[in-house]
C-alpha cells in the first residue's frame, strides 16, 4: 500500500496504462509542455519526460478540435486520454462528444467504437461562474457515455485504468478540491484527501457502488466532494442518534442502481447531495428512480441538497453559501424525523 | 487497377452508379418508399469519384449530410446503402442510420456525419492513429463550403497541419450553404485561399471534370502518403438538385441552373471519352445497362429485406 492524493494517483493510472498498451496516449492543452503546468492540475506531470512529446501531446487551445481528434484518433485503433482544463471547456467540445463520439457505435449499428476517455474537472474553487460548474447531469444524459465521479484515490486509480480499458467513451469527473494537488496548482480550501493504493495492479469496476459508511436509519448518497460532505453530516447526526448510511455511486452511468435502492428499502430516507444546480440535476433523477422503485418503503419524502439555481460566485462567503456543506446535509435530514 | 493509372471508364462508371442510383432514390422517395429526406448529390459525382479512385480501402473516409456519392465511390455495397435507406434491417447501419449516416468501415468510411463540419478533426484524429501506428493510411474528409466557416474546420485543419498530418480536405464548394451563397458569408471567394493560414497547400481544382480532380487527388494523397502534410483541395461544383427534398430552389436562378447542367460532369466526360476515342457509345450503353442492373439489384434487395425489429433501437448503444 501506498498512500496518495487522488493527483498522484490519477498520474499512476495514466502511467501503468501508458507502459501497459503502446496505444494509450494523452491529449490536451498544457500538458506536456517542458516547463510548464504539467495540466491545469498537476496530473501529467512529467509525463511528457517519460513517454515522450507524441505519446502527451499538447495542442493548440481548441476544445472542439481536441475532442475530435481523439475521437477519430480513437477509432483509428488508438486509446485516447483526453484532458480539458476545466469542465466548463467541455461545453466548446460539446458536438463532438455528444454528437459524435456518444453515437457513432449506435449510427454505425455496432461496428464503430470510439475508446475515448475525457477527464473533465468540476467543483467550486473561488474561481466565478465560467471555471466552477458541477456538469454531471449534462452528460448522464447523454445515452452512449459512460460518466464516473471517482472520490478517493483508490477509485480514481482503478476507474480510470478501467475507462482506458473500456471500449467506449467514457468521461471521468474529478473535483479540483479532492486532487491534492501541489506547489502553485494547489487549490484554496482544497479537501485532499490521501488514501491508500494498493502497489499491486487492480482495476475498479465500472458500474459498482461504494458503501462509504453502513447506517439503518437514513440513506444518504453523495459524490465527489459531497461523499466527503455526507461523512462529516453523518458524524454529527450519529451524535443525534440518527445512523447514516453513505453511499458513493463511483459511477453514475452505468448506475448501481440496485445498492442505492437496497439501502433506501433498508432506510425508508434518502438525501442526495450534489453540487450541481437543483434544476434537472442528477439528484432529481435518482429521486425519480427511488419514487418509481422504492416508494413504499419511504418513509418520509426525498430530499435533495444541491446547489441553488444560480452560477457559481466568487466571493469565497458566496461561495460557501452555494456549495452543499455537511450542515445543510444535517438539517435535511433532520427534517425528515 | 495502379493509383497512378486509371481506366477512366472505370471512373466514368462510378459516376454513372452515383448518377443512377440517386435518380432510383429519388423516384422511390417520391413513391413513398424511401422515409425521411434526401440531400442529392447530383451533379458532384465527379468529386468523389476523382478522389476516391486515388484512396485503397485502408484509407479513412470522413463524409457529410450527402454522403450517397461517398459511399459508392469508396466501395460501400450499394444494396447496403440502398437497405439503409428504406429503414432496413440489412442497411449499412442496421436501419439506425439512415440516408445522413451511410458508411462502411469495411472499406474505411465511417458512418457518415451530418453535422456540419463535425468530420473534420475526425479525420485529423484518423490520421493521427494512422501516424501514430506507421501505416501509410490516409484520412480524407469530404465537406461543403458551408463547412469551411464552422469552428471545427479552423481547429481541425490547423492541428492537421502542426502535427504535418496524412489527411486531405476536399472542400466540394457548390456555391451554396443550404440557400446561403457563399459569397454571402466569405470575404474570400476560394476555400482554399485559407490553406495560407495554417500553412498547408491549398488547390482549386474543376470539380465537375473527373480527371482534373483525379489528379489533384493524386497529389494531395501522395503527399499525405510521403509523409508530406495535409493539403485543402477545393473542388469547384454545383449541386444540381435542391439542398434536400423539400428544397425548391427559389434562391437561385434558373438561367445559373442551366449554364451549370451544360457542365454536367458525367456527359462531360462521356464528350472527351467519344472524342479521344477511348469509348464509343455502345461501349457507354454496355455501362449504363452494367449500373442499372446493379441498382435493380439493390433495389431488389432492400425491399426484400426485413425491417429491424421496433426494439432493436436498444441495440448498440454501447460497445
Amino acid at each position: 500500500m501506498t498512500q496518495m492524493t487522488i493527483a498522484e494517483a490519477l498520474r499512476q493510472a495514466i502511467r501503468e496504462e501508458m507502459q501497459r498498451d503502446e496505444r494509450v496516449f494523452c491529449i490536451g492543452e498544457d500538458i506536456g509542455i517542458t516547463g510548464g503546468f504539467g495540466g491545469a492540475f498537476t496530473i501529467t506531470l512529467g509525463l511528457s519526460d517519460e513517454f515522450g512529446h507524441e505519446r502527451i501531446l499538447d495542442t493548440p487551445i481548441a476544445e472542439l478540435g481536441l475532442a475530435g481528434v481523439a475521437v477519430g484518433a480513437a477509432i483509428g485503433g488508438l486509446r485516447p486520454i483526453a484532458d480539458v482544463q476545466y469542465g466548463d471547456f467541455l461545453f466548446l467540445a460539446m458536438d463532438q462528444i455528444v454528437n459524435q463520439a456518444a453515437k457513432l457505435t449506435y449510427m454505425s449499428g455496432g461496428t464503430v467504437k470510439v475508446p475515448l476517455v475525457m477527464r473533465a474537472p468540476v467543483g467550486a474553487t473561488q474561481r466565478g461562474a465560467q471555471h466552477a460548474q458541477s456538469l454531471e447531469a449534462f452528460f448522464t444524459h447523454v445515452p452512449g457515455l459512460k460518466v464516473l465521479a471517482p472520490s478517493t484515490a483508490y477509485d480514481a486509480k482503478g476507474l480510470l485504468k478501467s475507462a482506458v480499458r473500456d471500449d467506449n467513451p467514457v468521461i471521468i469527473f474529478e473535483h479540483k478540491r479532492l486532487y491534492g494537488s501541489k506547489g502553485p496548482r494547489s487549490v484554496e480550501g482544497a479537501l485532499s484527501p490521501i488514501g491508500e493504493v494498493p502497489d499491486e495492479e487492480y482495476l475498479v469496476p465500472i458500474g459498482k457502488g461504494a458503501i462509504r459508511r453502513a447506517g439503518k436509519d437514513v440513506t444518504i448518497v453523495g459524490k465527489l466532494l459531497t461523499v466527503y460532505r455526507a461523512l462529516e453530516a453523518a458524524e454529527t447526526l450519529a451524535k443525534e442518534g440518527i445512523e447514516a448510511e453513505v453511499i458513493d455511486p463511483r459511477t453514475l452511468v452505468p448506475l448501481d442502481k440496485e445498492l442505492i435502492l437496497a439501502s433506501v428499502r433498508k432506510t425508508g430516507r434518502l438525501v442526495i447531495v450534489e453540487e450541481d444546480n437543483l434544476s434537472g440535476g442528477w439528484a432529481g433523477d435518482l429521486a425519480a428512480i427511488a419514487a418509481e422503485e422504492a416508494f413504499f418503503w419511504l418513509d418520509a419524502p426525498i430530499k435533495r441538497v444541491s446547489a441553488p439555481d444560480a452560477p457559481p460566485p466568487f466571493a469565497p462567503v458566496m461561495e460557501q453559501f452555494y456549495v452543499p456543506s455537511a450542515e445543510r446535509v444535517v438539517a435535511a435530514v433532520k427534517a425528515l424525523f | 487497377m495502379s493509383e497512378s493509372s486509371i481506366n477512366p471508364l472505370a471512373l466514368y462508371r462510378t459516376m454513372l452508379t452515383i448518377r443512377r442510383f440517386e435518380e432510383r432514390c429519388n423516384y422511390l422517395f417520391m413513391q413513398g418508399k424511401i422515409p425521411s429526406t434526401l440531400h442529392l448529390y447530383i451533379g458532384q459525382e465527379a468529386v468523389a469519384t476523382g478522389v476516391c479512385a486515388q484512396l485503397r480501402p485502408t484509407d479513412y473516409l470522413t463524409s457529410t449530410h450527402r454522403p450517397h456519392g461517398h459511399a459508392i465511390a469508396k466501395g460501400v455495397e450499394p444494396r447496403a446503402i440502398m437497405a439503409e435507406l428504406f429503414a432496413k434491417a440489412t442497411g449499412c447501419c442496421k436501419g439506425k442510420g439512415g440516408s445522413m449516416h451511410v458508411g462502411d468501415m469495411r472499406v474505411g468510411m465511417l458512418p457518415a456525419i451530418a453535422i456540419v463540419g463535425g468530420g473534420i478533426p475526425i479525420a485529423a484524429g484518423l490520421a493521427l492513429a494512422a501516424k501514430r501506428l506507421h501505416t501509410d493510411t490516409v484520412a480524407v474528409s469530404f465537406f461543403g463550403d458551408g463547412a469551411a466557416n464552422e469552428g471545427a474546420f479552423h481547429e481541425g485543419l490547423n492541428m492537421a497541419a502542426i502535427w504535418n498530418l496524412p489527411v486531405v480536405f476536399v472542400c466540394e464548394n457548390n456555391l451554396y450553404g443550404a440557400s446561403t451563397p457563399f459569397d454571402a458569408v466569405s470575404r474570400l471567394p476560394d476555400v482554399a485561399a485559407r490553406a495560407a493560414a495554417y500553412g498547408i497547400v491549398g488547390d482549386i481544382v474543376d470539380g465537375n471534370d473527373v480527371s482534373a480532380v483525379y489528379e489533384a487527388a493524386g497529389r494531395a494523397v501522395a503527399r499525405a502518403r510521403a509523409g508530406g502534410g495535409p493539403t485543402l483541395l477545393e473542388c469547384k461544383t454545383y449541386r444540381q438538385c435542391g439542398h434536400s427534398r423539400s428544397d425548391p430552389r427559389t434562391y437561385r436562378s434558373k438561367e445559373e441552373e442551366a449554364e451549370w447542367t451544360k457542365r454536367d460532369p458525367i456527359q462531360l466526360l462521356a464528350g472527351r471519352l467519344l472524342e479521344a476515342g477511348q469509348a464509343d457509345q455502345s461501349a457507354l450503353a454496355e455501362i449504363e445497362q452494367e449500373v442499372v442492373a446493379l441498382i435493380d439489384d439493390a433495389v431488389a434487395f432492400a425491399e426484400a429485406s426485413p425491417a429491424p425489429a421496433p426494439e432493436d433501437a436498444l441495440q448498440d448503444v454501447f460497445w
